[in-house]
């Protein structure tokens, strides 16, 4: 039985079918990015898997469970026990410390422990800045307190939103990295991204287009980690194609 | 660690961490807080203050002899009934007919200090007697027998039987130096008025009193109880109390109060919209935060807790200051109002205390409970 599998899954907004009839399957361990320009479904899907919206028609199972069919308290209990969230503005509270931030998820899940905290701030090299504010972080450290408190329940999947959409290459490098340790670790990891370099890191990418699924891609050379050449140019290794090159391309299929 | 230690460290960061903001939303409770606190402790102390005030307005009781005559030691059995702190003054007077410049007159005996006490009313010019052999003149003898400050006046007194082994009654007769003339505009400016021990002398009788005028403060009902407990207990004394004083003080005390008391509803009214206002936009400001907590898995009742317990604690807080600044505000109010000094009524803290996490508790619930419905999958987005 996979983890996650999403069948014939519609979200539907009056005339908009945010997505149209998605199908897709992640097993346990697995590192999946769902790709996809702007508009495309990706935020509606993450919402759908991290149990934050319903869909319009379809089955999405989780652990075998159902989740569209569950109420609004159940799914606040599910996407606490199972769910990891990293989200692209890092969304720390901004007068808790890094590491009463990463406690904040131990609270509503259990019971808090600030050794445990810290061991986690430790595995993402934050254990030095463990006492800070957010506002005294820079960006890349407060994605990396976020992945800290996503893995500190060790939940079945950590869904990260454009993880790397407001960091560096340097800081991306060392996010990446991180989830190459987790999924090292057995950790299943769903990373939306319209990023092909991120993207491309994963053993499989789903590309959606229009709310549906258009691509499935696996990584033959999947390594998890981000490579540059000399001129600290980015290699791609697969035959993930960016926003333009997928327009491009259909501009081209359009005129023959 | 406890989730119960989390819970406080939690909430006790917000309001130390975002002191800014939290200033704000403390000022208006401590504001709130101290204008109620404030107006209570005026509420409760304008009796008093009143009381002190109405004083100036003469006695409101008035001893008489049941049957002819009483002592001067059944006034003093009377008084010790009434709280002692509640006494302001007891004038014994003790009247009789007396000549001066071979002209009746009627002399009063009394206890000048008590006098002072019971009558602060009266204008005297000169200086009221302080010793033995003083007299004060009514403004209307004065003037009707050219008497001056400084004078020497003579008074005689026929007593009513011979003295013992002569034949004829014979005149006392005592002078006294005129200290000042009493001006009141009323029927006193016909008397004379010395000390009770100088008009035993010049009759040669003491013991027996014709009236008693007694100053005391509190209200018509208190006052009502001790005139019953002294006529009851008192066999030679009849205490009354004199309505016109009393009934006015009681007409004036409950409007006032009335008024101080619906002051006192409309702020707590006012301070409600004003904190609900300032949480409101506390809470809102934090919907972000709210729909972040709610996506890593709080339930909206832990959302709700921690809220609450937050704006309580910062009710707590403005209680607290609000208890102190209400007393300084009382006290400002008295001193230029009633220009004297309020008591510090200790009870009224634990309770400007509670009122304050309560308005505060109950203004937060209203935006809390809105902000639990936020849907976080937006407000993580920014939208």
């Amino acid at each position: 039985m996979s983890l996650l599998e999403l069948k014939n899954v519609y979200k539907i907004y009056g005339e908009l079918h945010a997505l149209d009839n998605v199908n897709m399957k992640v097993e346990k361990g697995e590192w999946v990015s769902i790709m996809g320009p702007s508009g495309s479904g990706k935020s509606t899907m993450m919402n759908i898997i991290g149990c934050m919206d319903k869909p319009s028609k379809g089955e999405v199972l989780l652990d075998g469970v159902d989740i569209s069919k569950e109420s609004a308290k159940n799914l606040t209990t599910i996407r606490r026990d199972k769910i990891g969230l990293i989200f692209q503005q890092f969304h720390l509270v901004n007068y808790l410390t890094a590491v009463e931030n990463v406690m904040l998820a131990q609270y509503y899940h259990s019971l808090p422990d600030e050794k445990e905290a810290l061991e986690a701030l430790e595995r993402v090299g934050l254990a030095d800045r463990a006492k800070h504010l957010p506002s005294q972080l820079s960006g890349g450290e407060q994605q990396r307190v976020c992945v800290a408190r996503a893995l500190i329940n060790y939940p079945e999947i950590i869904l990260a939103d454009e993880p790397t959409g407001n960091l560096d290459e340097a800081n991306e490098e060392i996010v990446v990295d991180l989830f190459h340790k987790l999924h090292d670790e057995g950790t299943t990891l769903i990373v939306v991204t319209h990023d092909p370099e991120v993207a491309e890191v994963a053993q499989r990418t789903v590309v959606l287009r229009n709310g549906r699924v258009v691509k499935e891609v696996i990584n033959q050379n999947f390594t998890g980690k981000i490579h540059f050449n000399e001129e600290g140019t980015h290699v791609t290794k697969t035959d993930l194609k960016s926003e333009e090159e997928i327009q491009a391309e259909e501009q081209a299929n359009e005129n023959k | 660690m406890k989730k119960r230690q989390m819970y406080f460290r939690m909430i006790t960061a917000s309001l130390m961490r975002r002191r800014s903001r939290m200033l704000v939303a403390l000022l208006s409770i401590a504001i709130g807080a101290t204008v109620l606190s404030g107006l209570v402790t005026i509420y409760y102390d304008v009796p008093r203050q009143m009381g002190a005030q109405f004083r100036n307005y003469g006695a409101n009781m008035i001893f008489t002899a049941k049957d002819e005559k009483f002592t001067l030691a059944d006034v003093q059995q009377g008084v010790s009934l009434i709280d002692a702190d509640a006494v302001v003054g007891v004038a014994p007077y003790r009247y009789e007919n007396v000549r001066i410049h071979e002209s009746p007159v009627v002399v009063a005996g009394t206890d000048i200090n008590g006098a002072q006490k019971t009558s602060p009313y009266w204008h005297i010019e000169g200086e009221w007697p302080s010793a033995d052999g003083q007299i004060l003149v009514g403004a209307s003898l004065a003037e009707n027998f050219r008497l001056r400050i400084g004078e020497t006046l003579e008074v005689s007194y026929t007593p009513s039987e011979a003295q013992e082994g002569q034949e004829t009654i014979l005149d006392n007769i005592l002078e006294f130096e005129i200290t000042g003339i009493l001006d009141t505009g009323g029927s006193e400016e016909d008397y004379l008025y010395i000390s009770l021990a100088d008009l035993e002398a010049l009759t040669e009788e003491s013991g027996s009193i014709d009236i008693a005028e007694l100053s005391i403060s509190g209200g018509a009902d208190e006052l009502s109880a001790y005139a019953d407990t002294i006529s009851n207990s008192v066999s030679a004394v009849n205490a009354r109390l004199v309505k016109r004083v009393t009934a006015s003080e009681t007409t004036v005390l409950s409007k006032l109060q009335a008024l101080v008391l619906l002051v006192t509803v409309v702020v707590l009214a006012l301070t409600m919209i004003c904190v609900a206002t300032t949480m409101t936009a506390v809470v809102t400001e934090r919907r972000k935060e709210i729909g972040l907590r709610k996506a890593i898995g709080a339930s909206d009742s832990s959302i709700i807790k921690e809220f609450l317990g937050e704006s309580m604690l910062l009710g707590g807080l403005g209680g607290i200051l609000g208890s102190v600044l209400g007393f300084v505000f009382a006290q400002q109010v008295s001193i230029h109002v009633f220009s004297s000094t309020i008591s510090f009524m200790p009870a009224l803290v634990p309770i400007t205390i509670l009122v304050s996490i309560l308005v505060t508790g109950l203004s937060s619930l209203m935006p809390i409970r809105s902000a639990t419905e936020v849907d976080p999958a937006l407000v993580l987005k920014g939208e």
